[in-house]
């Protein structure tokens, strides 16, 4: 698995690659600082970009097929980046003998992804993530880290709902003070 | 080492000292507000439930003191509150499900004027004669709590709730024994490790601590990736401190200098608290150089696991923290003798390492005359599914199943039937209702073909398919198989290929010879637990449920009207109310139509069986019905003037 390339631009991946120092002067430089450094990477940025793999294999010595090799076999990792909002739905045993498949369905219905997919318009990403630890709502999807829990297929349609007048929101202001300014 | 009074006093004089605070804070006499603060609060809304608490108190001008704390185990209830407000003569009361408005209903009626508004109450904390108190309820009454004991109860990032509490006193007794008498207490208490394979602690104490090696590693173990599980991260969030002094004596007692909390990254909070503790503890004096005065040095670290299911395996979790892929390596050598970076290592559980400061406080004894012979203590699940009172229990080993899950967790909702208790998550099996008087215990659910494993339990009722549930235990163990063995990689994948064709309705009579003879070899030819336990969700059920898997391979039904390729819905035309809209807007795929005599019917081509409709109808109509096969569903002619708006706009933007 590689990253896609042609969702990182080229400008993104200087921004980037501008603060791995920082990140890196913060671990040992030695083999055992790989996981927890690419952690930290995917904290900042919230995926790791290809150039950030190279960078993070030159810094600890090793090649980036051996990176890549270790953070493929994490689910932790991704190497896409993700959308402007975060959907995890849990599969967990309880969400799913409560249907979690149909509201994760729902989502790839939606927005016409599949799991681990971010829209082109880098809006939204979607994940399936395993037990968050609130079986008792089940079944439950985590929305920009804020857990919904009761889930159901109109659920879903209502959270589009308020993106879209956050999102008119949003527009109109920005219009407001461009139009004040 | 000798007796060293300098320990005690060390310790007596940061105690005091806690004490001394809470005292002052108590003696204020103002009212004080716990609120629940665990991830399952904050799902069920107890941030909002704080700020609307914040916000009542700054508008009336109240005096009262909120403290977060953990997780009481009663997820169903949450968010909860416990109010203490000494001045008026009530105990402390605890409140259920108080979402904002209640919250504020409560604090203006309680703290204002004196008047606990009773109709929110779940119970008081203490024994009294005005409430009655939760003590009467079986869900508290007939738990036993040992690890988590202060749960709920104590400030899990204020280190002097623990102390007050006699917190870390066990650590200064263990500091004035000699190792080998930790090692003994621990080994006589008959503690087994609760991280799944209940091996006895002492005994790998022992190992560890007759091994002389330059350097000794302790792991506390709490990457549980048993995904429907999350008592280990619930009992980090709530009482860290338990378990850090748990890690700091079992450090001590083996001579380690080094120990590291491998926590699952997916935990956040769990990472935050944690992170918090050791740094309360350091600057306290309870970790770092000579621990209470004495000469002992312990430096703890928290790794964050990044999501393989296959590091909770202890050399797999070790390889991991080498920066490495996850891979569990053979044993012999085990980590008691091998592990990180080549040096002696224990690796505990969170609960295991959470049991051994009540251990040494208490003594061995008082901890066997808990639970059974074989397996003494406690055990805690996380029973969730199909039961009324889902959430954290801590129970003594031995208790049976039917005690747990009908009288402790109140039994199945609905007028529903029980059909499966699922123990022990990817590695366990579905236990049918002849089980339900087996005693909980490591080795009776071993013998009965499930295991104690993790600690998740899911309970299912009559509309768990059991096919499906075993369906899904293998595409999570296929998924996270880590493809080192053959027999692991490849036989998991087929049989979870024979699975989904027979959840599909493809199966073949013969698949369900096959399932079997593969999932024995996998569980023979398998390296590490992983493989040798995958095949017991299949396996159980292909012996207690056959009779599922016969009807979806002979009838291509599946009788719990679950899988999906096998179901169809259909709408009653005799009780559909004509002119009735409700299930139209429901569908997210616009497969209801209307008939021509004015009521509505489901396009099957369309349906993509999320079951919406059957919700959104009105129940005095309940006329959406699910039946298998779907061939038994009407077929009604959608007419033409009533086809999809999507379908005619053209493709889907
Ligand atoms: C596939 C697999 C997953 C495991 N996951 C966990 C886990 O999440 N937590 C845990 O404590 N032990 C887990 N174990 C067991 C550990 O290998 C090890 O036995 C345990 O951490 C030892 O601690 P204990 O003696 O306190 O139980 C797992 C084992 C296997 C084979
Ligand atoms: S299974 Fe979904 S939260 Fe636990």
């Amino acid at each position: 698995m590689t990253a896609p390339e042609h969702l990182v631009t080229e400008e993104e991946e200087k921004a980037i690659k501008a603060e791995l120092p920082e990140i890196f002067s913060r671990f040992p430089r030695e083999r055992g600082s790989l996981i927890p450094i690419l952690q930290a990477v995917q904290g900042r940025f919230k995926f790791l970009s290809p150039g950030a793999i190279r960078e993070v294999a030159k810094y600890l010595d090793l090649s980036s097929s051996e990176v890549y090799g270790v953070a493929t076999f994490y689910n932790q990792f991704r190497f896409h980046p993700p959308g402007k909002h975060e959907i995890k739905v849990c599969m967990g045993t309880a969400c799913h003998v409560a249907g979690g498949d149909i509201i994760l369905e729902n989502f790839e219905r939606k927005l016409n992804i599949k799991p681990g997919e971010t829209t082109p318009d880098r809006e939204y990403s979607l994940e399936r993530v395993a037990c968050v630890g609130c079986c008792a709502l089940a079944p439950v999807a985590v929305v920009d880290d804020h857990v919904i829990g009761y889930m159901q297929p109109s659920k879903v349609e209502g959270l589009f709902v308020q993106f879209e007048v956050q999102r008119e929101k949003e527009k109109r202001e920005k219009q407001a003070k461009e139009s004040a300014g | 080492m000798a007796k060293d009074t300098k320990i005690i006093e060390t310790y007596e004089k940061l105690r005091g000292a806690a004490r001394k605070r809470l005292e002052a804070e108590r003696a204020e006499g103002i009212p004080s507000i716990r609120i629940t603060m665990s991830t399952c609060a904050r799902a069920a809304g107890a941030e909002e439930t704080k700020k609307a608490i914040e916000d009542v108190l700054e508008a009336q001008g109240l005096n009262a003191r909120i403290i977060s704390v953990g997780c009481l185990g009663h997820c169903y209830a949450e968010p909860l509150l416990i109010i203490d407000h000494p001045t008026t003569g009530f105990p402390p009361i605890c409140y259920y499900n108080v979402d904002a408005n209640k919250a504020k209903l409560i604090c203006r009626s309680y703290l204002e004027d004196g008047d606990p508004a009773f109709e929110y109450v779940l119970g008081a904390m203490e024994e009294n004669d005005l409430i009655p108190p939760v003590t009467t309820f079986p869900r508290f009454s007939m738990e036993q709590r040992v690890v988590m004991e202060l749960c709920g109860l104590i400030d899990p990032w204020n280190i002097d709730h623990y102390l007050d509490k006699d917190g870390y006193s066990a650590l200064a007794s263990a500091l004035q024994m000699e190792r080998e008498e930790i090692i003994e207490i621990v080994t006589k208490s008959g503690l087994r490790g609760r991280g799944g394979a209940g091996f006895p602690t002492g005994k790998k104490w022992k190992f560890a601590f007759e091994k002389s090696a330059d350097g000794k590693v302790v792991i506390c173990n709490a990457d549980e990736g048993d995904p429907g599980a999350y008592m280990d991260r619930t009992i980090i969030e709530s009482n860290p401190h338990q378990l850090l002094e748990g890690l700091i004596i079992c450090a001590y007692a083996v001579g380690a200098d080094e120990a590291l909390v491998y926590v699952r990254a997916e935990y956040p909070l769990a990472v935050r608290t944690i992170q918090h503790a050791i740094e309360e503890a350091r600057e306290y004096g309870l970790l770092g150089e000579n621990i209470l005065g004495s000469d002992f040095s312990l430096s703890v670290r928290v790794f964050q696991g990044s999501g393989a299911f296959v590091c909770g395996e202890e050399t797999a979790l070790i390889q991991s923290v080498e920066g490495r892929r996850g891979m569990p390596q053979h044993r012999p050598p085990y980590p008691v003798e091998k592990g990180l970076w080549g040096k002696p290592t224990v690796v505990n559980n969170v609960k295991t390492l959470s049991s051994v400061p009540p251990i040494i406080r208490r003594g061995a004894d008082w901890f066997r005359s808990i639970g059974t012979e074989g397996s003494p203590g406690t055990a805690i699940f996380s029973v969730v599914g199909n039961v009324k009172h889902p959430g954290l229990v801590e129970i003594a080993m031995g208790t049976t199943l039917r005690t747990l899950i009908f009288d402790i967790c109140g039994g199945i909702p609905g007028k529903k039937k029980f059909k499966a208790v699922q123990i022990g998550g990817p590695s366990g099996g579905c236990l049918p209702e002849q089980f339900l008087d087996t005693p909980i215990d490591f080795d009776s659910l071993t013998q009965a073909g499930a295991m104690m494993g993790s600690g998740g339990m899911v309970i299912m009722d009559e509309d768990s398919c059991m096919v499906d549930v075993a369906r899904y235990f293998l595409e999570f163990t296929q998924k996270e198989s880590c493809g080192k063995c053959t027999f692991c990689r490849i036989g998991t994948k087929h049989l979870l290929n024979i699975l989904n064709r027979i959840t599909k309705g493809e199966g073949r009579e013969e698949d369900l010879e096959t399932l079997r003879q593969l999932a024995e070899d996998i569980k023979k030819g398998s390296l590490c637990g992983l493989g040798k336990t995958a095949p017991n969700p299949v396996l159980t059920s292909l012996r207690y449920f056959m009779d599922e898997y016969e009807a979806h391979v002979k009838e291509k039904r599946c009788p719990a009207l679950k899988c999906r390729d096998l179901i169809a819905y259909y709408i009653d035309l005799e009780k559909c109310a004509r002119g009735c809209e409700a299930c139209v807007g429901s569908c997210p795929v616009e497969a209801i139509f209307t008939t021509k005599g004015r009521k509505k019917a489901i396009d099957q081509s369309l349906c993509v069986k999320c079951g919406e409709c059957m919700t959104s109808c009105p129940p005095e109509y309940d006329a959406v019905v699910k039946v298998s096969p779907p061939e038994l569903a009407p077929i009604i002619e959608r007419p033409p003037d009533q086809q999809p708006k999507r379908a005619m706009d053209g493709a889907d933007s």
